[in-house]
């Protein structure tokens, strides 16, 4: 049994949106090359501020991880941030058609990568609201 | 596309000729070699004929060969077997680069009231000496150490290990899984007590392996039941597969040497072109005594497991001692006990040579391997970090980046 899914395997093969947007508006980076997997997102969003116009990606790590980048990318691309903030770890693994199990948790890092991503740009935008959060 | 195996490792091709020898034991010559009519003589000939092929390959006597399933169960029987058989002596010492056949149960047995030292080894894999003088105890029952690494190749010097265990009046086993078939082995002149050794791991078939015990050397059964073995592991022969084992291992008394030398070129033609064509690529051991059939790198800036899909995809088979490609998700236990950093130990690759490997194949590798480590840098974090800045983004504890650069120079 093959070990990833086709959809896996194109998106591993053929990674959508690698690269890095050097004047992004967000950025961020989740994991670690000790554990195997470290991924760096970059975001460009609309001047309204609603919209991810551009997403890229740099990742380190297994087939399984440059997949959920990848896929990741595609996902939310052209989407509302409050779209992308709804993308959970369970829905990149769907759309792949599944990961093996042992990868659920330390390559499906994509979502949380985004949302950080996303966070860093908001807290850039509004330094504010930081403080009333909290 | 024709497929490229290297990965020796994890497990010979079988040869034609052992085939051969092993199909009657799986048609009409069926027998239990414990019965008593004709049928049951000849299998228990057939047995009996591959134990003296197996004691013939490494200077052993034939009652000192048991046969087992798997290397795994060899270094269980050997560990469990001596431990469980002492009265007073409750101490053993393995390294810290032992298969896990040996370290767990090393650590099962330290479960159970034993008491466990692991030994450290040096950056090309080499045990530490000292450190297993001060180890050793009045009480120590048994050293295990590996005879060479299937991962990095290093092989040990056993003789001097032997030297040092015998004279703190222990005994001594050594997982030869990687190293028989691969290296001349005599043990009349190497004074180990207890020897592991697979048949999958020179042309054999699986399931079928030996431990050797030296005569006089105590051993608790682990599998009980039956009187194979001289009572010493229980359970009906596998017959066909321990025939294969003892072919296997009378062709390779003979071809060894002629097999070693054209397995050489091919394996140096790797450590040679490899760093001309990649950056920052590192041999991992010793760069000279090593086995035959292996090359090992870390390749700095990605990750072991994407080099081995896309290796896969151009029909390369290789593997890699990277987290993800382990079941546990943990980065080699190898490569940490030689200090590789925890980042450079992911993108490692293990390449393990076979007699059936041909020049095309090395070429191949050489021509399909560095763009496939381009295109993973031009995604990698590490690796844009590490070109802009010109610093490594990570450098944990024992990173050794100049030892892997001493390594490139030697070359």
């Amino acid at each position: 049994m093959p070990l990833y899914s086709e959809k896996v395997m194109d998106h591993f093969q053929h990674p959508r949106n690698v690269g890095e947007i050097p004047d992004a508006d967000g950025i961020g980076e989740v994991g670690n090359p000790v554990c195997g997997d470290m991924m760096t997102f970059y975001i460009k969003v609309s001047p309204d501020g609603k919209t991810l116009e551009d997403i890229k990606f740099k990742t380190f790590g297994c087939g399984a991880a440059i997949a959920v980048s990848s896929m990741v990318s595609e996902m939310a691309r052209g989407k509302t941030i409050e779209e992308a903030l709804k993308i959970t770890r369970d829905m990149v693994a769907q759309e792949l058609g599944g990961l093996p199990a042992n990868k659920m948790h330390c390559s499906n890092l994509g979502a949380d990568a985004l949302r950080k991503a996303i966070e860093d740009y908001q807290r850039k935008k509004y330094p504010e609201r930081k403080n009333e959060k909290k | 596309m024709k497929e490229i195996y290297l990965d020796a490792s994890n497990g010979t091709p079988l040869d034609e000729r052992v085939l051969e020898k092993m199909l009657p034991y799986l048609k009409e010559e069926f027998g239990n070699p414990s019965s008593l009519y004709s049928l049951g003589g000849r299998a228990q000939e057939a047995i009996e004929n591959a134990r003296k092929n197996v004691s013939e390959l490494i200077g052993a006597n034939p009652e000192e060969i048991i046969f087992t399933s798997s290397g795994s169960e060899s270094n269980n029987l050997a560990i469990k077997g001596v431990m469980l058989s002492q009265n007073k002596k409750k101490h053993l010492i393995v390294s810290a680069i032992e298969h896990f056949s040996v370290l767990h149960p090393a650590r099962s047995l330290s479960r159970l009231g034993y008491e466990l030292s692991i030994v450290g080894v040096d950056h090309q894999g080499y045990l530490n000496l000292a450190e297993l003088k001060n180890a050793l105890r009045p009480d120590t029952a048994l050293v295990s150490i590996q005879y060479a690494s299937p991962e990095i190749g290093t092989i040990q010097n056993i003789a001097e290990i032997a030297r040092i265990v015998h004279s703190a009046g222990a005994i001594l086993h050594t997982d030869a899984v990687a190293a028989v078939g691969q290296i001349p082995i005599n043990l009349k002149e190497l004074p180990v007590d207890l020897l592991s050794l697979s048949a999958s791991q020179f042309y054999g078939p699986k399931g079928a392996a030996a431990l050797f015990v030296r005569r006089g050397v105590r051993l608790l059964p682990q599998i009980e039941g039956g009187i194979q073995e001289l009572g010493r592991r229980a359970g009906l022969e596998n017959v066909a597969a321990i025939v294969g084992l003892g072919e296997a291992a009378r062709l390779l008394k003979q071809e060894m040497s002629e097999n070693n030398q054209r397995i050489i070129a091919l394996r140096d033609r790797l450590i040679e072109e490899l760093p001309k064509r990649i950056d920052y690529i590192y041999l991992n051991g010793d760069p000279k005594n090593r086995l035959p059939n292996n090359a090992h790198f870390s390749i700095e800036f990605i990750e072991g497991e994407a080099m081995l899909l896309f290796l896969d995809q151009e029909g390369i088979a290789v593997s890699s001692g990277s987290a993800c490609t382990s079941r546990a998700l943990k980065a080699s236990h190898v490569l940490s006990a030689i200090g590789v950093d925890a980042a450079l130990a992911q993108g490692s690759l293990n390449f393990g040579l076979t007699r059936y490997n041909q020049k095309e194949d090395i070429e191949q590798v050489l021509e399909k391997l560095p763009p496939i480590v381009k295109r993973l840098r031009e995604m990698s974090p590490l690796w844009s970090h590490f070109q802009k800045t010109g610093e490594r983004m990570v450098a944990g504890p024992g990173t050794d980046y100049e030892h892997g650069e001493d390594n490139e120079q030697e070359k």
